[in-house]
């Protein structure tokens, strides 16, 4: 059984960060010199932490896979990043984005990690815009804020409908300057193929470095992944072509717990699949709904164009089921409404899988150019791909897998299961319980990269003893075999179905049983189907090329091997958690307005999966969570 | 959406590496929906050509919403292809007809070397933004955020600026290759700040220096980059990006570092 200790500090909530910095041991500006820690992925939390460790004078080596460390998916985040600013004066506070994002959830964060979370929200937005991030502002100079997805406060700063772009760019240009100062070695177009452990400690990885084809071997005193999510498990996802679960699920067959991996989100406005050669769903972001309303005909099988529905044969359903939040619902509870507006047969558009979402009103109301200026740049957007101008045609919207709230389980310290190694951003399971709020993925990331790492950090390099580790070491030899046996056999196989194709296969079993509706039955199915689509895989999979050379069908094969596993471990704790939470819904598990039904008694816990060994089933374990301060309470946005 | 289909024949740059030179080969791209993107046409004859046994055609990309700035190539000439301010994951098959023939090709520049097939090395643009490229502020310093305010038109240009995704388009329209519109994207995205300006002299004189010594070339005005920046980044920050040069080299105690020499 895995050790859980969440090591959270005791006493009053509000001071719990501060006493445990000060508990946490340190490490004096000169012995930082001694140290080298490895960084993996150049999203929000992976860029940022490689700058603040550097500025801290630790030695950093930091890999992506991208060909800059300024591409990562964070770039494609649109609407904001909430902090608890309240700069608007609407009663917001620490305690109540700690409240909202707890609640947001369901239920089922620790309390001490999200109140972390709000905390350093302010810090975020200070460094930010000292860093020269182009925030949106008023006519006097000061921060602009708007409102985001299950909050009743303006708390959101953005900069246009980009500010994932903004903010990764700032993390970049930090990072860039300490590559300019040597204190950051800069490794890009390398991919982490698995976790060294010598001792019980992570200490290195293995990567394919992707122009040439070498295995490369790199030491560390710390392994810091930071590698994103997983929803391209769906196949179909807002996540970039090259997100993968790889890096994590390398680390989850290291020793490393994997946590809630059922919670996965699903979101609410992204533009409809079309066709089966679709590669992705593209995101019109949450912040369109301050403006946009969601609805769809009152008559199943209307056929009619939007313009000729009149008013009164419309149904706003998100305003009449949720009047106090309205369009600005959460983003599980929109998600599933839209699904039963199809369901009930009111979807429309070609496939009758979409809900309009229309600025008609907002535009009579404070005219095309405002608009523009909000949201110019998701107009356009859709305009490009659907060839239908948003101005005057209601958007259609369908949800789509966005972001994984599940992850490598870790403390407070943000370590995992395995010592040394530490998870940041969306590549850990921390902070935002089964559902993560808009707005609130950025603050995550940079919550972990800039202000939670650089002192947590300290406590374990500072209380650990370290062997001498060099690359020839024999874990690193026995992790370098695996890695070259795998690459190998997935060339050797020379069957006939494409990589691409059992990845679709894959996403079509997991979309439809693990979607946003489960079921026992479609779960135990699914799995026996996902069992299936793998075996295939290893008799008739066709990677052509070889391992030499810049080899993209290769580096996918390897991506797609790792979900065929790892979509198992999701499928079994969708069907161990005997509620429906967030945006996990068991259609069992239900109130009679269809809204999810928790079980706080026997459920309020963190699910976490360990690694048994080939063929066997993973070995189940929980961390009980612990509600001291919040009232668990029904979520209600009615 | 109106969908059908279209075929088309490709001419496609393949190049083996670095070293290895490179020629157009011709692909048939039968059966198109004319509502898939671009590189969703190039997955489709990725997918065939690997059922029959070939070698697919390498390309970058990754979001494929238009952001991240990794895809690109030529299309018949121009850099993201034939549409205003999209990049080529954004362009659709709508704007091609049945029968057309669709060149595609890497971008080019000395400072941009092929790595394979339709992708190139641009590490060169990293090396430029760690010239200087950055506020230096350590993380735990700032003050309050609102401590400073921004004029809001002085912040909407910096922002205008700050939409640059980095993919080099700019460079591969430029008749002389120049970063330019890249660099300048930067520089003024920082000038227009009150917290770039303390360093906005070093930052000018150093991020020039470094684009010179990659190998890019010089502005001569063609306005092609601004003609074919997916994001519509304005020459008007090349203007901006002369003056803080001038300024720098003239009337700042900064010295201007001489040229380094690319590795």
């Amino acid at each position: 059984m895995l050790q859980l200790d969440a090591k959270i500090p005791g006493g009053p909530l509000e001071t719990k960060w501060d006493r445990h910095r000060f508990d946490l041991k340190l490490v004096n500006p000169s012995n930082k010199r001694k140290f080298e820690i490895i960084v993996v992925g150049t999203g929000l939390a992976g860029g940022s932490a490689s700058a603040s460790l550097a500025e801290l004078g630790y030695n950093v080596k930091t890999f992506c896979i991208q060909d800059s460390p300024r591409r990562a998916h964070s770039i494609a985040a649109q609407g904001g990043i909430n902090a608890a600013k309240n700069y608007p004066n609407d009663s917001d506070s620490i305690w109540r984005l700690f409240y909202d994002t707890i609640k947001g959830g369901d239920f089922r964060a620790r309390e001490a990690n999200v109140y972390r979370l709000a905390q350093v929200s302010n810090l975020i937005i200070d460094h930010c815009v000292a860093q020269g991030i182009p925030f949106a502002r008023e006519y006097g100079g000061l921060l602009a804020n708007r409102s985001f997805g299950g909050a009743q406060v303006s708390r959101t700063f953005y900069a246009r409908g980009q500010t994932g772009q903004q903010l990764l760019l700032g993390a970049y240009s930090a990072l860039m300057r300490q590559v300019a100062r040597g204190q950051v070695k800069m490794f890009p177009r390398r991919e982490m193929l698995d976790l060294v452990v010598v001792d019980g400690q992570a200490r290195g990885i293995v990567v394919r470095n992707l122009i040439t084809g070498e295995i490369e071997r790199h030491t560390a005193h710390a392994v810091v992944l930071a590698t994103g999510g997983y929803g391209n498990v769906f196949y179909l996802s807002t996540n970039g072509m090259g997100c993968n679960v790889t890096a994590a699920y390398r680390c989850y067959k290291k020793g490393a717990g994997f946590a809630n991996p059922c919670f996965t989100q699903i979101h609410p406005t992204c533009i409809p699949v079309h066709g089966d050669y679709q590669s992705k769903l593209t995101l019109m972001s949450e912040s369109l709904r301050n403006d946009g309303r969601v609805w769809v005909p009152k008559k199943a099988g209307d056929k009619r164009r939007p313009e000729d529905i009149p008013e009164d044969e419309r149904d706003y359903y998100l305003e009449r089921i949720y009047p106090s939040f309205g369009n600005l619902a959460p983003r599980d509870i929109s998600s599933r409404a839209a699904k039963r507006m199809c369901d009930e047969g009111k979807g429309v558009g070609p496939t009758g899988r979409a809900v309009y979402l229309d600025f008609r009103d907002a535009i009579q109301r404070l005219g095309q150019a405002e608009i523009e200026a909000r949201y110019g740049n998701l107009f356009q957007m859709y305009e490009r791909i659907v060839a239908e101008d948003p101005y005057t045609t209601p958007m259609m919207i369908y949800p789509a897998s966005h972001y994984a709230m599940g992850g490598l389980w870790v403390d407070y310290n943000l370590m995992s299961t395995i010592p040394g190694l530490f998870v940041l951003g969306e590549a850990n399971f921390s902070d935002h319980g089964a559902n993560r709020l808009g707005a609130s993925a950025l603050m995550q990331g940079l919550a972990d990269g800039y202000f939670v790492i650089p002192n947590t950090i300290n406590g374990y390099l500072a209380g650990t003893k370290f062997a001498e580790v060099t690359e020839s070491h024999e874990a690193f030899k026995e992790s370098e075999a695996e890695v070259v046996a795998k690459v190998k056999k997935l060339l050797s196989i020379k069957g006939k179905r494409t990589v691409q194709d059992f990845h679709r296969d894959l996403g079509h079993v997991m979309w439809e049983y693990c979607g946003m509706g489960r079921t026992d039955e479609g779960l135990t199915k699914a799995r026996k189907l996902v069992a299936d689509v793998k075996a295939e895989f290893w008799e008739n999979v066709t990677v052509p090329g070889s391992h030499t050379d810049l080899n993209q069908s290769l580096e996918n094969a390897g991506r797609v091997a790792d979900f065929l596993e790892f979509a198992d471990i999701l499928l079994l704790d969708a069907l161990a958690r005997r509620e429906s939470c967030g945006c996990h819904f068991n259609e069992a598990f239900q109130t009679e307005d269809h809204e999810a039904l928790r079980d706080d008694v026997n459920m309020a816990h963190v699910a976490v999966w360990e690694y048994a060994g080939e063929g066997k089933e993973p070995i189940f374990n929980k961390e009980p969570l612990n509600f001291e301060f919040v009232k668990l309470a029904t979520r209600s946005y009615k | 959406m109106s969908s059908k289909s279209i075929n088309l024949t490709l001419k496609v740059w393949r190049q083996q590496g670095p070293k290895a030179p490179g020629r157009l080969e011709t692909y048939k791209a039968e059966n198109i929906s004319t509502d898939a993107s671009f590189l969703e046409m190039l997955d489709i004859v990725n997918e065939r050509l690997t059922l029959e046994g070939k070698e697919p055609i390498a390309f970058d990309h990754d979001c494929r919403e238009g952001i991240c700035g990794m895809c690109g190539s030529v299309v018949n000439g121009r850099p993201h292809g034939p549409q205003k301010e999209t990049t080529l994951c954004q362009l659709h098959m709508r704007h091609f007809q049945d029968g057309d023939t669709v060149y595609i090709e890497p971008f080019r520049a000395r400072a941009l070397p092929v790595v394979k097939d339709l992708v190139v090395d641009r590490s060169a643009l990293d090396q430029i933004i760690a010239a200087g490229g950055f506020i230096s502020v350590n993380t735990g310093q700032a003050p309050e955020a609102n401590s400073l305010p921004v004029p809001k038109d002085k912040a909407d240009l910096a922002m205008d600026a700050a939409a640059c995704i980095g993919c080099g388009a700019c460079i591969a329209a430029c008749p002389n290759a120049a970063a330019m519109l890249f660099t300048s994207a930067k520089i003024s995205q920082l000038a227009l700040l009150p917290h770039g300006r303390p360093e906005a002299a070093k930052r000018a004189l150093a991020m020039l220096a470094q684009m010179d010594a990659a190998g890019f070339g010089n502005c001569t005005n063609h306005k092609e980059c601004e003609m074919e920046c997916p994001k519509g980044i304005s020459i008007s920050n090349i203007a901006r990006l002369n003056r803080e040069f001038l300024k720098a080299a003239l009337a700042s105690a900064e010295e201007i570092p001489a040229a380094t020499k690319k590795e």
